[in-house]
């Protein structure tokens, strides 16, 4: 894979003396998803802004296909589209002169076809001659997002895209961003929802404090920190673990009616052992179920214990 | 069309154009409150200045008073749009938040700005163009020098918008916005000679008026239509040619440091 972007050491200090982001680096792989995952104030946008050219950097450098976000902007603004997280448009305009503008700001000759393919895949072509606030804040999203695309960007940051959306705006992002990533378009979004990441990335970094303190594929990271538990509902409650199980984790729940066997992800080759230890021991189970520890779980684990990857 | 070492074009035309149009399609979205307002000011200062008042003045340097003063008028009016228009064209954006579109397209400083000062400076001729044939309807014109007339026009258009493109970065919000043409452009209007010559004061307070840039860019519109001037033709064109080169200063300053544009 190669990188499509190129984070080195980037750092920023505000004038207030908020160091926004400490020398984050960090390679985004051409036609991937990438979640950057945070608390509010972590220095997602912080770091996203630098990279489209609203923030200006105070220390290391970042470039996109090889071109210097700052001495080369032109070609990396060129290929990089932005939907921010603050609901902004000009409300006045209609959708459709203002996707059109985007297009011509970025450099584009008009391709009012490709402008009106784009409306079209946002659900928004019925209302192309409407003012934009006349729109609801989930169109008014959509127009953001059609903005961005306007001059058929091959990086596309979605800053909190699905932010105060409804469920099914919301799906029908997530089957959006997924066409657009099959269209050869790297994304990277920022979110704290973690079940969005969970989703659709395919790598995820955590940033904490404007720090980046982990970045990992999704599914590696799934099984790396996600703990597994597998719950048996006895047939008959036990007061206490017999003799012979000590070599599992083991711990008896809900009166004595469940027993739970909490493991790391790489040791579920042990269950059948687990399972023919308990029937030599002739301990009867009616049902059983495993669950494994959402991105969530892992995501407070890593926020609140500071842990380093 | 030249292009750098990335391959995209050293010059963004389809931005400039972009920014250009957008400008220019409030204009012409509001385009009745944009024309009417002038003309009905206007008319109103021709029936109060040049009718009702102006008719118990002499002529002024072999000028009848309702033609002396529609120069000074269009100056007037040319101040206030330019700067009107160029400060809202930023300003709005700044407002909204949409700025970040701005700032992260692939347009330069210089390409921002000639969209942005150019459509105001456009809007802003097309204006004293409207006024001067309104003027036209109330009172004898004559242009001795259409060339400089214009010249003036364009030049003073886009020194104002280029100076309301600085008003509107620097404006925290509309109020401030409103004070610099409130408290300092259209007094030294009033006080540069628009309505009157400046030959008609006090020698004490010829002197003093001779501190306000706007006797310059007035008396050299002046003399573009009735050949007569307060001042040399020469030191006006030089004034106006001086703002303009104070503005482009301030303007690149402003996006060399970021000043209240972007973190």
């Amino acid at each position: 894979m190669t990188a499509v972007l190129s984070i080195r050491e980037l750092s920023k200090a505000y004038a207030g003396g908020l160091q926004a982001l400490k020398s984050v680096s960090l390679d985004i792989e051409k036609g991937e998803i990438f979640a950057l995952l945070g608390p509010n104030g972590a220095g997602k946008t912080t770091l996203i802004n630098i990279v489209c050219g609203i923030v200006t950097p105070t220390g290391g450098s970042a470039t996109a296909a090889g071109h210097d976000i700052r001495r080369e902007y032109r070609a990396t603004r060129a290929l990089i589209g932005l939907v921010p997280q603050e609901l902004v448009t000009e409300g006045f305009e209609t959708v459709w002169a203002t996707v059109r503008f985007s297009r011509g700001l970025f450099g584009r000759p008009p391709d009012d076809a490709y402008v009106g393919r784009v409306l079209k895949d946002l659900s928004l072509w019925d209302k192309r001659n409407d003012q934009i606030m006349t729109l609801s804040g989930g169109m008014k999203r959509r127009v953001m997002i059609a903005k961005a695309l306007a001059h058929e960007p091959a990086i596309l940051f979605l800053d909190e895209p699905t932010a105060g959306v409804d469920v099914e705006l919301r799906r029908d992002m997530w089957a959006l961003v997924r066409r657009l990533r099959d269209s050869g378009v790297t994304i990277i979004l920022t979110t704290h929802y973690i079940e969005e990441a969970e989703e659709m990335a395919d790598r995820i970094g955590v940033i904490h404090h404007g720090e980046l303190i982990l970045v990992e594929d999704k599914a590696a990271l799934m099984r790396k920190l996600g703990k597994k538990q597998l719950t048996l509902n006895l047939q008959e409650p036990m007061t206490a673990l017999p003799p012979g199980l000590e070599g599992w984790t083991l711990s008896l729940k809900a009166g004595g009616h469940e027993l739970e066997y909490r493991f790391d992800a790489q040791e579920e080759q042990r269950i059948p052992a687990l399972l023919r230890k308990l029937g030599e021991l002739g301990i009867a189970y009616k049902d059983l179920n495993t669950q494994q520890s959402s991105l969530e779980d892992i995501f407070v684990s890593l926020v609140s214990g500071g842990k380093r990857a | 069309m030249s292009t750098d070492a990335t391959g995209v074009p050293a010059f963004n035309r389809h931005g400039v154009w972009a920014i250009f149009r957008f400008e220019m399609a409030r204009f012409f979205r509001t385009l009745l409150q944009s024309v009417l307002t002038p003309v009905i000011t206007t008319s109103l200062y021709f029936v109060v200045f040049g009718a009702a008042i102006g008719s118990r003045f002499g002529d002024i340097d072999g000028v009848t008073y309702g033609a002396f003063i529609v120069p000074g008028l269009i100056m007037l009016s040319l101040f206030t749009e330019s700067i009107f228009n160029a400060s809202f064209g930023i300003h709005f954006p700044k407002y909204t938040g949409t700025i970040y579109e701005l700032l992260s397209a692939p347009v330069s400083p210089f390409e921002i700005v000639l969209g942005y000062v150019g459509a105001a400076a456009a809007k802003s001729v097309l204006l004293g163009l409207i006024i001067l044939a309104t003027a036209a309807c109330f009172v004898p014109l004559k242009v001795a020098h259409p060339f400089w007339m214009m010249a003036f026009l364009v030049l003073t258009a886009t020194t104002f918008s280029l100076f309301g493109f600085i008003v509107g970065i620097w404006a925290k919000n509309f109020e401030q916005m409103q004070l610099i043409p409130m408290l300092i452009v259209t007094p030294l209007t009033f006080l540069g000679g628009a309505f009157y010559s400046i030959s008609m004061l006090p020698p004490a307070w010829q002197t003093v008026t001779l501190f306000n840039p706007v006797v310059y860019l007035v008396s050299g519109f002046r003399w573009s239509f009735y050949d007569t001037a307060d001042v040399g033709i020469a030191v006006s064109l030089a004034a106006t040619l001086g703002f303009l080169l104070l503005c482009m200063v301030i303007v690149a300053w402003i996006f060399r440091t970021g000043y209240r544009l972007k973190n």
